[in-house]
Order: structure tokens, then sequence, then C-alpha cells
């Protein structure tokens, strides 16, 4: 690929279709016995998402490899029953809803820390953070595991850095200087080594619950801190846009 | 950035030239961590004669700012110039015996490596590059060359098709890679990582070239064959394009914009004698 941008000044790979063989990589991952987990959200009216998310994960995500589903969710009988590979297997765990979609999506930090402390540590190498709305068309592929993972927005692929939708007001933990910012990340899916994905969610909610105390809220809530921590702790691998799409675009 | 030459391998591991990445950003990531960087060479018999020019010019650029220590193997310790290190820096004489031939010599190299981190720089060194000595430095050689596997691609190679490459061809051996197979050519006289993962990958080298010399069988290019054979079934984590590993007797061609390490021009008879 010669069009698009495939290397980070630090020399993180940036994954576009036709940089890579999967076929390679999966002949190096065979060799270790990797379990990889999947966080997700399904709270309120998300419900509606679970099924559409996980036949296409259960299908698409990491085929072939052990993968195991968290699903957070505050109304455990909407599930019906899902048909997973017999390399998966689907966790579901009942969360308290909140009263704006805001706190939910903020919480989901520290909920993500404080079971991976407890749990998920113990459980898998490498956890990411999907976003329940979504649905897989494509194979997505060992070629997302590295030890920090962030995903390109769509939104802000072209954007140059002023109109980047960083919080800007120094008041906010999430602030970000003018002249400063490599990428937009979403938070809609971003992972890595559990060690890594556990300092992330840490250090994003303790930005949170600081924005909180100061009562202010950051531009785009969680995404923002998310944002803040990838331009210190840059990433060893980015996903392009083509791995998050926003169906609006 | 670069759009003349392959800068991710399809495994994504990112091949390192002039203009792919940033220094400063490489730095602030990296000078925080107080690593310490080893360097191996090996100084044998005549070799010697090219320890004062390879620090001197290492003094000048390599892994400037950060901590290093080299380890010096030699069979001659006090053919050794006493070299002006700076600050943080470090100069260790490892002796070792001298084979009777060069090419054994050459290949007991990774024996000697992986026995020295067992024993010493395991201890010493966060990471660690394995260089020849009859080399100098001439541009800078940084933390954009730091990762686990890291291995270089060989100055003679990087522009000819796989059937080119000098694997060794012969099924008995330990280093054969079929044709039709094989990533690049990688030249022996660069290679390094994670002080771990160095000695990892040493020890099988070894192993498989006891299992030649048990055949009764030399691989075409020594322990470099080996080391390619390695690397084609465990994949460097990243790749340092012949930048990193020039022969000034080359003419320099328009994708190296920049020559960091070279050969020094010798008599490969009367040295190694």
């Amino acid at each position: 690929r010669r069009d698009v941008l495939v290397l980070t000044p630090w020399l993180a790979p940036i994954v576009w279709e036709g940089t890579f063989s999967r076929d390679i990589l999966n002949a190096q991952y065979m060799q270790k016995n990797l379990v990889t987990g999947v966080v997700t959200f399904a709270v309120k009216k998300y419900w509606f998402f679970i099924e559409g998310f996980m036949s296409s994960a259960n299908k698409y995500f990491l085929a072939g490899h052990q993968v195991n589903f968290y699903l957070f969710t505050d109304n455990p009988e909407q599930i019906s029953h899902l048909q997973m590979a017999p390399e998966n297997h689907l966790f579901v765990i009942t969360v308290q809803n909140h009263s704006q979609w805001q706190d939910i999506s903020m919480s989901r930090m520290d909920i993500i820390s404080r079971y991976i402390r407890s749990q998920f540590q113990y459980e898998v190498h490498y956890l990411y953070s999907i976003d329940i709305d979504v649905q897989l068309f494509e194979h997505i592929g060992v070629e997302i595991i590295d030890t920090l993972m962030g995903t390109i927005s769509s939104w802000q692929y072209t954007a140059r850095r002023e109109s980047k939708s960083y919080e800007t007001r120094t008041e906010s933990q999430a602030a970000i200087p003018k002249e400063e910012g490599d990428f937009y990340y979403t938070a809609s899916f971003y992972g890595g080594s559990v060690a890594e994905v556990y300092k992330l969610t840490r250090a994003c909610f303790k930005g949170v619950m600081e924005d909180r105390e100061n009562d202010i809220e950051a531009r785009w809530h969680d995404e923002s801190h998310l944002n803040k921590y990838l331009l210190y702790h840059k990433p060893t691998r980015l996903l392009s846009p083509e791995y998050y799409w926003d169906e609006e675009l | 950035r670069r759009q003349d030459v392959l800068t991710v391998t399809p495994w994504l591991a990112p091949i390192v030239w002039e203009g792919t990445f940033n220094s400063e950003i490489l730095d602030s990531a990296y000078r925080p961590l107080n690593l310490t960087i080893g360097v191996t060479a090996f100084a044998i018999g005549k070799y010697t004669r090219f320890v004062g020019h390879f620090l001197e010019s290492a003094e000048k650029h390599f892994m400037k700012g950060y901590r290093v220590n080299y380890y010096i193997f030699t069979d001659n310790p006090e053919t050794i110039p006493n070299v002006q290190l700076q600050p943080g820096r470090r100069f260790v004489i490892v002796p070792i015996k001298k084979y009777p031939s060069w090419q054994e010599i050459s290949m007991r190299r990774m024996e000697a490596i992986n026995k020295h981190i067992a024993e010493t720089s395991h201890r010493e060194v966060d990471y660690l590059f394995c260089l020849d000595i009859d080399m100098v430095f001439y541009n800078a050689w940084g933390p954009e060359t730091l990762g686990d596997i890291v291995a270089a691609i060989h100055p003679g190679y990087f522009n000819v098709p796989r059937s080119q490459f000098p694997y060794e061809r012969r099924r008995s051996s330990a280093a054969y890679i079929p044709d039709g197979e094989g990533d690049f050519y990688y030249g022996g006289a660069v290679f390094g990582g994670l002080v771990k993962k160095v000695y990892e990958f040493t020890k099988t080298c070894h192993m498989t070239i006891l299992m030649d010399k048990a055949n009764g069988i030399m691989a075409a290019w020594q322990e470099e064959s080996h080391l390619n054979r390695h690397f084609l079934s465990h994949k460097p984590s990243k790749v340092l394009s012949p930048e990193y590993l020039w022969d000034d007797r080359k003419p320099k061609p328009p994708e190296i914009h920049l020559i960091r390490f070279s050969t020094v021009d010798k008599n490969y008879k009367e040295v190694r004698d």
C-alpha cells in the first residue's frame, strides 16, 4: 500500500488491508496458544444489538483462535441462546445501569480495570474493548494482536490536527495542548495485553473521576481520555479506519 | 515517509529506513526507561586491529545518550587499545579461545554470546546487539533499532529476487531453505534484541550448527546461513534496512539515503590468516 501511511513516526505498524499476510501471522500465533478476551457492554436498550454483534463476532473475530467474550449487561434475561464456536466462550456479567449514557460509557473504564484485576488477568493474554453496536462483515484476525492497540477513527482520518476532536479545555484531565496529537483514536475498539489495558483503563477512569470532582465533563467522554492516554503512551500498533466504521459516513 | 521502499513486512514488523521514524518521539519514549544497551563484538587474531576505530565511531554515533556496555571477545587482551568512552558507557574484555579456522571462529560466536548472556550480560543489559568488529559507524544508530528480535537486511541482497539469496540449499544441512521460501536475506554482521530473546536464538543457532558438525557439513555462509534459517521460522519483530549494515565496496543506490554502519575495506586473505 503506497497510498496510505503504514508506519507511525515511532515505528508502530498501521494495519491496512494489503499490508499483511494473515497466514504468516496465524502461523506465528498458533505456536503460542493465546487466549484473547473481548469486553462489550449491552446496557438498557443496547440489548437489541447483542445477537447481531455476538453472531458476527463469533464468526469473524479471531476465527480459529480461543476467544472469551465478556458481555456486561443489566438485562441478562434478554439474552437468547447464542451458539458459540468450539474455541470461544461467552460469559454474561450483570451490571447496574446508570441514568445517562455518558455515565455508562465512562464507568466502562472502571468496570474493565476492576475485572482485569479480579478475573481477566488470569484468563486471557490480550483484551479488547469493542462497542456492541457494531457488526463484523469481514474477518478481523491476529493482525490486531500487540501490546497496546488503538484504532484510528474514520471520522478523523483526514482531519488536520486543529480540527481533531480532542478536549482542549485545560481544566479537564483529558486536555491535549494545541500543537499536539498524533491521531484521533476511537473508544469503540481498543486493546492490547491485559497489563497494558489495565494501565490504560485505570488512567482513563482516574481522569474521569478528577473531572467529575472539578465539575467538568470531557467533550467526547471516555474517548477524550483515551486519546490523551494514547498520546503520551504511544500504541505499539494502530488499526486503520477499515477496522472501525461508522455507517453515517 | 518513504514510498520507494517496503517499510513494513507481511508480518507487520517495521523495516527501519531513514525517513520512516522521528528520533525525538522515540527518544522521549525510550530515555525514561533507563535502559542499558549491550554490544558484543569479536576481535580474534588480527581482527584486534579494528577495535579502536569501531569503538571511536560507536562513541560518536551508537545509542548516544544511553548507557552502553561494549563486550569485546578476544584471544589477545593486550592488543586491545584503550579507548576513551563517554560517561555511562563501559568497556569489558571477554577472553575466549581462538579456533584454528576463521569459519570455526565465526560459527562459535553463537555459543560464546549465549554463554556470556547466561553468565553475565543478562544481569547488565536490557537489549543486546551482536555486531561484527571490522566495521565503522558513520551516522546515528539510535532507539529506532530497539525491538524484541532484530535482524538486518544484507546489503548485497536487498534488491535481488529471492531465488538468488545465498541460503544453504543442501537438504542435509540444518540450515536448509528450499527454493521458493524465504522473506529476506539477513546479514550475520548485525543482529540483536531483548537480551532474553538473543539468548534463545543464539542457543537455537548453536544447536543447528552442532547438528551440521555431527553430519560433517558446514553451511554455505556459516552462522549467517543458520541465522537465516532461524529467522524464516521465527520472524524478527523489527528489520533494519541495509543502512545499518552496509558494504563500502558497493556503490550507493538511490534507496540508501544514509549509511550508518559499514565494512572497513580490508584484505580478507591477509587478515583471516
